[in-house]
């Protein structure tokens, strides 16, 4: 039983599904200015990767907090 | 509950859950050691000998073990340390490449063929490089400013109406002290907990659709199921090193804030 996710009550996967929208938002605006960044000035493209790598990164992270509440909770 | 109502229902696929984690001791009852711990061991020992191997013998005119060695050794300085902290950052590169290895090493071995669990889905292990880190960058910021300048620049920054202050300085402080460990934990380990889930429901979803459903319909969804963990396998990878890294990065660049004089 304890290795059966329908247990959880698919209330949680549902709060997870509507706390991801948020960040899949976020991503995706990140990306793109990382992308007409780089269209404008091509030879920023070092600077900008790391930039755009972190901020994916702090995005993704409301995401991945949202499954690990998913799954604590 | 609702699993029995499946089983009722007569479908005999249990999807995998947070129990695909937990592992019995490798070598019989009572014995401590798990799966994990084992990978852990072995990783460690991996980067290590590599290292070792790697610098023993080092020439002028570099060997082809030296040269792998020296680029991996040289990236983790030039586009971690140099580009998030600067030149002050040289003197933290040899802790950077070490957690960037480990984990790298660890990540990996959630993809890697027989091995096939990340280690650091355990959040022992990301928990602890968090604690890790923190002291660190917490350390050079008061060996810097002594105690109080330290926690009176985290907490009042400068060139702020001060009504403000009630508000962000107790902000400020939870977002240091607790929040930056606590995220940098949190984003590593479940990166990896749900990438392995993933890759764990393609699979047995997969060998579940083609031997036990069966069919046209069930052999056919499950090669495609089959087919697509093949290519989920290979994205793990990508996120494996990119988390790897991405920790790594904070890490620089929370003790690059630390070092500068404005925070």
């Amino acid at each position: 039983m304890e290795g059966n996710i329908a247990d959880l009550g698919s209330l949680n996967m549902i709060g997870y599904g509507l706390a991801a929208i948020g960040p899949g938002i976020g991503i995706g605006l990140i990306f793109a200015a990382y992308i007409s960044g780089v269209a404008r000035q091509p030879e920023a493209r070092g600077m900008l990767q790391s930039i755009a790598i972190l901020g994916f990164a702090l995005a993704e992270a409301l995401a991945i907090i949202g499954i690990g509440l998913a799954f604590a909770l | 509950m609702s699993s029995s109502v499946l089983a009722v229902e007569g479908e005999g696929f249990v999807s995998p859950g947070p129990g695909t984690f937990v592992y019995p001791p490798a070598f019989g009852e009572g014995s401590l050691v798990t799966k994990p711990m084992l990978i852990v061991i072995l990783g460690s020992l991996a980067v290590a000998v590599f290292f070792f191997l790697a610098a023993r013998r080092a020439a002028m005119v570099p060997g082809k073990t030296q040269f792998v060695g020296e680029s991996l050794y040289g990236f983790v300085r030039n586009s971690i340390a140099l580009e998030a902290i600067g030149k002050p950052g040289l003197k933290y590169v040899p802790y950077l490449a070490t957690v960037f290895f480990f984990l790298a090493t660890l990540n990996i071995s959630g993809i890697l063929p027989l091995v096939q669990f990340p280690a650091t889905s355990k959040i022992a292990i990301p928990l602890f490089l968090a604690v890790i880190s923190c002291v660190i960058f917490n350390v050079i910021g008061i060996k810097r400013e002594g105690l109080g300048g330290y926690f009176k620049h985290m907490m009042f920054p400068s060139g702020i109406p001060w009504p403000v202050y009630i508000l962000l300085a107790p902000i400020e402080f939870v977002s240091t002290i607790i929040i930056r460990p606590l995220t940098l934990t949190l984003r590593l380990t479940f990166n990896m907990f749900a990438g392995h889930l993933v890759l764990v429901l393609f699979i047995l979803g997969g060998e579940y659709l083609v031997f036990e459903y069966g069919g046209v319909v069930g052999i056919a969804a499950g090669t495609v199921a089959l087919l697509g963990s093949l290519v989920l396998t290979a994205f793990e990878g990508f996120v494996q090193l990119l988390q790897a890294y991405v920790f790594t990065l904070l890490s620089a660049l929370y003790i690059g804030g630390a070092l500068q004089d404005e925070h």
